[in-house]
């Protein structure tokens, strides 16, 4: 019974946990650009404006909640709940800390990899169900980014996977106890970081919504909570992101003195912010170049990364 | 755990009904995402959870948003979906259902009669990923490779179909300009 109630309590805890982060990752964000550019960013809602986000929500939850009569009504409502949902579901292989997680899955990092394939439809099926031009072009753009971008995000993991020799996140972690993967494995690293923006459409790479062609890309027609879900997918897939490169790469929550889920939860805070500060500093691509430097740049990489890894591996054994 | 089975093979048979006697091609490829889903869960509780995660990745994740992709792109309106319609006469589904019905008599006789206790559906070890890897790149290493030779010369005749003899941008921005000087001559 004792060990119900754990499984229950990390669960419910880390939904929490994630949800409460995630919605207030926005005004992190909005906090951060505001330093970085030299100006305030919201500070007016309560103390340095850490209401903002309740204020937001209040706003999305009152906000008319309408679906465009020439929508594909079905696949219109289903599409923003599929990104949550994968993206938290993605969540469920994460080890947080010894004893803090929600599964300890033998494939966790093929399950992470089929949920954040999966979230792909969330964005094509609401450009398409959308009915309008923007729209559709918005999910055309995603469709073809995150096919070109996926193919390289799995293959620059299997660098750490063959290095561990195991799908498992917390045998990952493990395997980093003398040296973070993100020395050996610096050009996985590169092209993971990458393709991890591409897939949580960040900035350089946000071309399935860029509002100055697109007015809002693939989430044009939502309005209310049917594009606050869109928002949260979006922050919640930064911190899985964010969440899977400390795992992976910086040793999770391995480092001394402080305890292990402060380690974890400090070192995903660095990343995100460094996620931020792209979106401060770089201009969006376009669409060829983004097409482009995919598969003639990252995937090229990779197979080098691949084979340079598998070489030390064996020289090694 | 025998439970999850039967649920999510009922899951699976049902979303390809679907998919069948949908008329909207769109909704169609819904159904099929779903029924992937469905077989990635039979094979995760039948002790192959590697192949589960391949089957989301490659199919559900990879092939479907092709497919979905290309549908998107063609843009069928109400119009494709009534002549859909039309097609799911009698008269045209009549045959692949007889001899779809001889492939499911097959299936239930195998699930009944030659196999005492459908408890150990597979019966044997869960198929880990090593094994895998393993027999594919061990006894099966000929036809992997001829495989790959085939997806190459593949790629090659793709690659040779998309090719285009003036090179990309450098040329359309010429017979732009070329274009414009047109207009102003």
């Amino acid at each position: 019974m004792n060990e119900w109630t754990g499984i229950w309590a990390n669960l419910i805890l880390i939904l929490a946990a994630v949800f409460a982060f995630s919605a207030m990752l926005s005004w992190i964000e909005r906090r951060l650009l505001g330093l970085w550019q030299d100006r305030y960013g919201p500070n007016r809602v309560g103390p340095f404006g850490v209401l903002q986000i309740v204020a937001d929500s209040i706003k999305l939850l009152t906000k008319e909640d309408w679906i465009p009569p020439f929508a594909d009504r079905a696949v219109f409502v289903l599409a923003p709940a599929i990104v949550a949902v994968a993206t938290l579901l993605a969540f469920a292989v994460v080890p947080l800390a010894p004893g803090i997680g929600v599964v300890d899955l033998n494939i966790g990092l093929l399950f992470f990899l089929a949920m954040s394939s999966l979230g792909v439809y969330s964005v094509v099926l609401g450009g398409w169900a959308s009915n309008n031009k923007y729209s559709l072009l918005g999910g055309f753009r995603a469709a073809a980014q995150m096919l070109s971008y996926e193919v390289f995000m799995g293959l620059a993991l299997m660098g750490v996977v063959m290095l561990a020799g195991s799908f498992n996140l917390r045998d990952i972690v493990a395997a980093q106890e003398n040296l973070w993967f993100c020395i050996p494995q610096v050009l996985g690293l590169a092209t993971f970081a990458v393709a991890g923006i591409a897939e949580a459409r960040r900035l350089p790479f946000d071309l399935p919504e860029s509002e100055n062609e697109l007015v809002a890309g693939f989430h044009t027609e939502y309005s209310s909570m049917k594009f606050g879900l869109f928002f949260i997918g979006e922050y919640v897939g930064i911190t899985l992101i964010s969440a899977m490169i400390v795992t992976l790469f910086f040793g999770g929550w391995l480092g001394p003195l402080l305890p292990p889920l402060v380690w974890f939860l400090l070192k995903t805070f660095i990343v995100i912010a460094c996620f931020v500060l792209l979106r401060a500093a770089l201009p969006r691509l376009r669409y060829d170049q983004l097409m482009a430097y995919g598969w003639k740049v990252m995937l090229p990489l990779t197979l080098v990364n691949l084979l340079i890894t598998g070489a030390v591996v064996l020289s090694m054994a | 755990m025998e439970a999850t089975f039967y649920l999510s093979a009922a899951v699976a048979v049902a979303a390809t009904l679907m998919v069948v006697t949908r008329a909207s091609a769109v909704h169609a490829l819904l159904y099929l995402i779903v029924s992937l889903l469905a077989v990635a869960v039979v094979f995760f509780v039948l002790g192959a959870p590697f192949v589960a995660a391949l089957e989301v990745i490659i199919y559900a994740g990879a092939v479907m948003v092709l497919f979905v992709f290309v549908i998107m792109m063609l843009n069928l309106g109400t119009s494709a979906a009534v002549k859909e319609r039309e097609w799911l006469s009698p008269r045209m589904w009549a045959g692949p259902a007889v001899l779809s019905a001889l492939l499911l008599a097959e299936l239930i006789y195998i699930l009944v009669w030659n196999v005492p206790g459908t408890a150990t559906i597979s019966g044997r070890a869960a198929v880990e990923s090593k094994e895998v890897g393993i027999t594919l790149f061990g006894p099966y290493l000929l036809g992997v490779e001829l495989a790959s030779l085939l997806l190459l010369a593949g790629l090659v005749g793709a690659c040779h179909l998309g090719w285009h003899t003036e090179s990309g941008w450098g040329s359309r921005s010429e017979s732009l300009s070329d274009r414009r000087g047109h207009e102003n001559g």
